[in-house]
């Protein structure tokens, strides 16, 4: 077959200019005042667990970006060949997203304000008033300086492979020839097999110590599913508004089904694993696990619990099953938004019982803080996009992914 | 009236038997069906094949399995014979779920599966119907029906202007029931 029949214009570069980074710098600005506003008049917990929550949220979006990449490589796909650049850009400001979260982890430790059930004076003394035996059993593994070397070798070695898989890509651009292609593929199964066995590690330190007396092993997956399907709705919501914005021609409504569908299965994996968690504890009843969903069962919690389960799993499976919906670039632009909307209150449920407790609050911080991230997130990464042509137009699979139908 | 049932265009490129399929229909040749050996992109919509009803199939499956799993859950556990397991009330839904949930995939995989051998022709022991043996070789076949288009020669020779390698004209339908 012959190649290069199409009239694309592969080598075209995001501009990034004009209003998306007038209001990207604006967001931004939003968030910086509403840090401040939070220390003044919300506390320094409860900035500081927005601060967690956004900074997380932001790690894990870029990292589902380094997972999308590395699994497109591995299972050789065709399909998606067309649209790696933006999984690309959420990859490469994974780095910058770690060393954010990693600076709100250490501020959020050492200050008292983050991961107190855990880390605090006379917590793993005998001696000492404070002495709690749960904590000083979990201290072999739950201490300070283990927590601080976890968080740095596995963000690091995510950042590495995230840089790395980005890098090969752009040098295929340069030199052509399946070396690029192959050194990505030898990288992504490394990558797939590290981030499969540690981000549940990760997910237990950055997340699920806040509640040290807790522990569940479906944690990491829970969260998994959601970094996944959050990372996916960034995903496809970029690419629809680069669309919009008259780039990326050669993506046409079947690459945006192919996502339609990996949100609509993946919102299911999310509620599945979220009701593995839940349905175990619940029929075992054994105190120490079900303090979790008691404070989640709280009043000032129990609203936005039922809600959580409505927006990510009963709205997107009702909306993208029907198939000329899904096709349609306004309604999926919707469900990614409703997701990624979710997804924020899905961290919120986890983050805030284990931080403010009953003490929690939905206003300015909350919102402004949300804001802020997404100019950041989208600053740095439409930044990263407009480096490089929107093809990787020496990609072996780019034809295929032209002529992508079902 | 002609004993040929169906005439047989049979194509050496998938690109070839496309420009076959635009000549008959530029001619108003009813195209019977076309048997290619591997799927061709945009040829259910340049042929105005219907999308599939096998997701109805599905839906009705699984209404009838998870009707099926509540009932096994609610007459065991709840009408026949109750226990109390952790406190919990004999008809609790969380655990209704997983039971639930399971039985519906497996009717509905198990019924999609049926239907689709059946409507197929695919059950064990039958002997598979084709047109053309070589349709599921290398041959790319367009299929028109001799008796409702009768101008035979016409469809040969634009047949065999869009390039066929061969046009068969079958007193059979299938070739293979033996």
């Amino acid at each position: 077959m012959e190649t290069n029949q199409h009239s694309y214009n592969f080598s075209e570069q995001f501009d990034f200019s004009g209003k998306p980074k007038t209001w990207s710098l604006i967001a931004i600005l939003i968030g910086v005042i509403a840090i401040v506003y939070g220390f003044v008049f919300n506390g320094s917990e409860r900035t500081f667990a927005n601060l967690l929550l956004m900074s997380y949220y932001l790690a894990c979006v870029c990292a589902a970006g380094t997972c999308f990449l590395a699994i497109q490589y591995v299972t050789q796909s065709g399909w998606s060949a067309g649209m790696i650049r933006v999984p690309q850009a959420f990859s490469s400001v994974l780095p910058i997203a770690s060393l954010i979260l990693l600076g709100i982890c250490v501020a959020g430790l050492f200050s008292h304000n983050l991961y107190h059930h855990w880390y605090g004076e006379g917590l793993v003394d005998p001696e000492s008033p404070n002495f709690d035996p749960l904590i000083s059993g979990k201290s072999g593994y739950l201490n300070a300086p283990g927590f601080l070397l976890r968080e740095v070798v596995l963000m690091g070695a995510y950042s590495f492979f995230a840089v790395m898989l980005a890098k090969f890509s752009y040098n295929e651009d340069l030199e052509g020839g399946m070396n690029s292609y192959k050194k990505s593929f030898k990288y992504s199964t490394f990558f797939l097999v590290i981030f499969g066995f540690t981000s549940p590690l990760w997910i237990f330190d950055t997340i699920m110590s806040l509640e040290a007396h807790w522990f569940s092993t479906m944690f990491g997956w829970y969260n998994f599913a959601a970094l996944w399907v959050s990372g996916l709705c960034a995903i496809t919501l970029t690419i629809i508004l680069l669309k919009k914005a008259g780039y990326m021609s050669w993506i046409n409504e079947n690459h945006l089904h192919d996502m339609g569908k990996l949100i609509y299965g993946f919102s299911i994996f999310w509620c599945y694993v979220w009701f593995a968690q839940f349905m175990l504890i619940w029929y075992a009843n054994m105190p120490e696990e079900t303090v979790y969903f008691y404070k989640r069962w709280e009043p000032e919690y129990k609203p936005w619990f039922w809600l959580n389960i409505i927006i990510n799993f009963v709205a997107p499976i009702l909306i993208l099953v029907n198939r000329s919906w899904v096709r349609n670039p306004k309604v999926l632009a919707g469900v990614c938004i409703m997701l990624l909307l979710g997804h924020w209150l899905d961290y919120y449920l986890m983050i805030m019982p284990g931080t403010v407790e009953e003490n929690r609050g939905f206003g300015l911080t909350e919102i402004g803080m949300a804001v802020g991230f997404a100019g950041l997130f989208a600053f740095l990464m439409l930044n990263r996009l407009s480096k490089h042509s929107l093809a990787p137009q020496n990609h072996p699979f780019i034809e295929e992914s032209l002529h992508h139908q079902i | 009236m002609s004993t040929i049932k169906y005439i047989l265009g049979s194509f050496g490129d998938p690109d070839e038997m496309m420009h076959g399929i635009d000549k008959l229909q530029e001619n108003n040749i009813a195209i019977y069906d076309v048997f290619t050996p591997m799927p061709i992109h945009g040829i259910e919509a340049k042929l105005g094949v219907p999308p599939s009803r096998l997701p109805i199939v599905a839906f009705l499956c699984g209404l009838l399995g998870f009707t099926l799993g509540f009932s096994l859950l609610y007459y065991t556990m709840v009408y026949d014979w109750p226990m109390n397991i952790g406190g919990k009330p004999a008809f609790a839904m969380p655990n209704f779920v997983p039971v639930t949930f399971e039985v519906t995939i497996l009717i509905t995989a198990l019924g999609m599966v049926s239907v689709f051998f059946f409507r197929n022709h695919l059950f064990p022991g039958r002997a598979p119907r084709v047109m053309d043996f070589r349709a599921t070789n290398d041959r790319f076949v367009i299929a028109i029906d001799a008796q409702e288009n009768t101008d035979h020669t016409k469809i040969e020779s634009l047949l065999k202007e869009a390039g066929a390698i061969d046009v068969l004209h079958n007193e059979r339908k299938y070739v293979s029931y033996e």
